[in-house]
């Protein structure tokens, strides 16, 4: 191989360049988020396992049945009425949207646009 | 080659003939589909009209808001701060739900030559028509924009693309445009309410969140007990606005276009 010193010094120099991120976030990116639960409510509208990976679904359903379908009757959780509301329901245990919504969010570098038009709690 | 002149013909003919054959079966068999199909939603529409008992709409009495200017401005501060509209500087960036208007502007088609006094010096409100037939629903691509089986023409504004097609439709003006990010122009924000974000039209959704939990729209209770505003089911015959209706003439903003509005003018 002709100049093969170059080579294997470019070579290594490049898959050192292409790793950047690897090496960069060593050690830090498998930190879990850790996010902010409500303190005096015990109780979500779906349990845990289901909110955390629906809940995205449900929000678009409750959209969709109050916006378009005009169903807007409330519905029952261990005895307590909610709304079908992102603002009105969720919000109001969750009152953080920095330390609950964001937390996943920024770790799963995913941007819902909610925030856009809804409004987050006062904080 | 062995075919010959005659061979080749049978069995071009043949082919045609079964060419034909085969696309009017087809087309037959699609038709029947079609029918089926058309006889299942015109079942469905039946049902519908069944559980269409409800129209709403919206009476202005003109004069009790010419002895009374006030009012008005209630009507729009009200409707405005609970739906987070916000306040722009600039005139070209303006929102607006409900507005005062003059006369000859709400009514273009009425004469207007030799106007009186009180219509000439004071202004009136004009707001979405909800109409019947809204020219807004049908040209919206998306759907962002469309009609609740009570009447009211209502907005979702995550399916809105802000093509402003519904704007250009509207002959009442009705809809605005957010050219600029209105969150911080909105003055006394509403956290039970959504706000709406750059690139979406916005217009009066006839108070829907409040009438479809059963309270009266936001411009209604603000102008109280003036009957100034008088909002109501029109399908339902005893309701207080088919009531005003029977007693007074009312006029409705450009008729001829069959737009069909449910908001009625006393003037």
């Amino acid at each position: 191989m002709y100049d093969s010193g170059k080579i294997i010094a470019g070579l290594l120099i490049f898959v050192l360049f292409v790793t950047i991120p690897v090496w960069y976030n060593r050690g830090s990116a498998g930190a879990v988020p850790d996010l902010e639960l409500p303190k005096d409510a015990k109780t979500c509208v779906l349990p845990a396992a289901e909110i955390r990976a629906e809940h995205m679904k449900l929000l678009n359903v409750w959209r969709d049945e109050v916006l378009r379908d005009g169903e807007r009757g409330t519905f029952e959780v261990d005895g307590k009425q909610y709304q079908k509301s992102l603002m009105l329901t969720c919000m109001k245990c969750h009152t953080s949207k920095v330390r609950f919504c964001d937390r996943c969010h920024d770790y799963t570098s995913v941007n819902p646009y909610c925030w856009n038009c809804h409004l987050a709690p006062v904080e | 080659m062995d075919t010959n002149r005659r061979n080749f013909l049978k069995v071009a003919g043949i082919s045609t003939l079964a060419g034909l054959g085969g696309t009017t079966i087809v087309n037959r068999l699609i038709a029947g589909v079609d029918e089926a199909h058309a006889a299942a939603a015109a079942g469905a529409e039946m049902e519908q009209k069944a559980a269409e008992t409800i129209r709403y709409g919206l009476v202005i009495d003109i004069k009790k808001f010419q002895q009374d200017p006030s009012l008005g401005e209630k009507a729009v501060n009200a409707c405005h701060q609970i739906h987070n509209v916000p306040k722009f500087p600039e005139k070209r960036d303006e929102i607006k739900w409900i507005w005062m208007t003059h006369f000859e502007n709400a009514f273009a088609e009425s004469p207007n030559l030799y106007q009186d006094e009180a219509n000439q010096t004071h202004l009136l409100p004009i707001l979405c028509n909800h109409c019947d037939n809204p020219p807004c629903v049908r040209v919206c691509p998306t759907k962002a924009t469309y009609r609740y089986e009570d009447g009211i023409v209502g907005m979702d504004y995550h399916r809105c693309i802000g093509c402003r097609f519904c704007m250009a439709a509207c002959p009442y003006g009705s809809r605005s445009f957010n050219w600029r990010d209105p969150r911080p122009f909105i003055e006394n924000i509403n956290r039970d309410y959504p706000a709406r974000t750059r690139g979406v039209v916005e217009k009066c959704n006839f108070c829907v969140e409040r009438v479809q939990a059963g309270l009266q729209p936001a411009c209604v209770e603000a102008v109280g007990d003036s009957k100034a505003l008088v909002f109501g089911n029109l399908k339902d015959p005893n309701s207080e606005i088919r009531q005003i209706l029977k007693e007074k003439q009312t006029i409705q903003r450009n008729p001829s276009l069959g737009t069909i509005p449910s908001v009625f003018y006393i003037v």
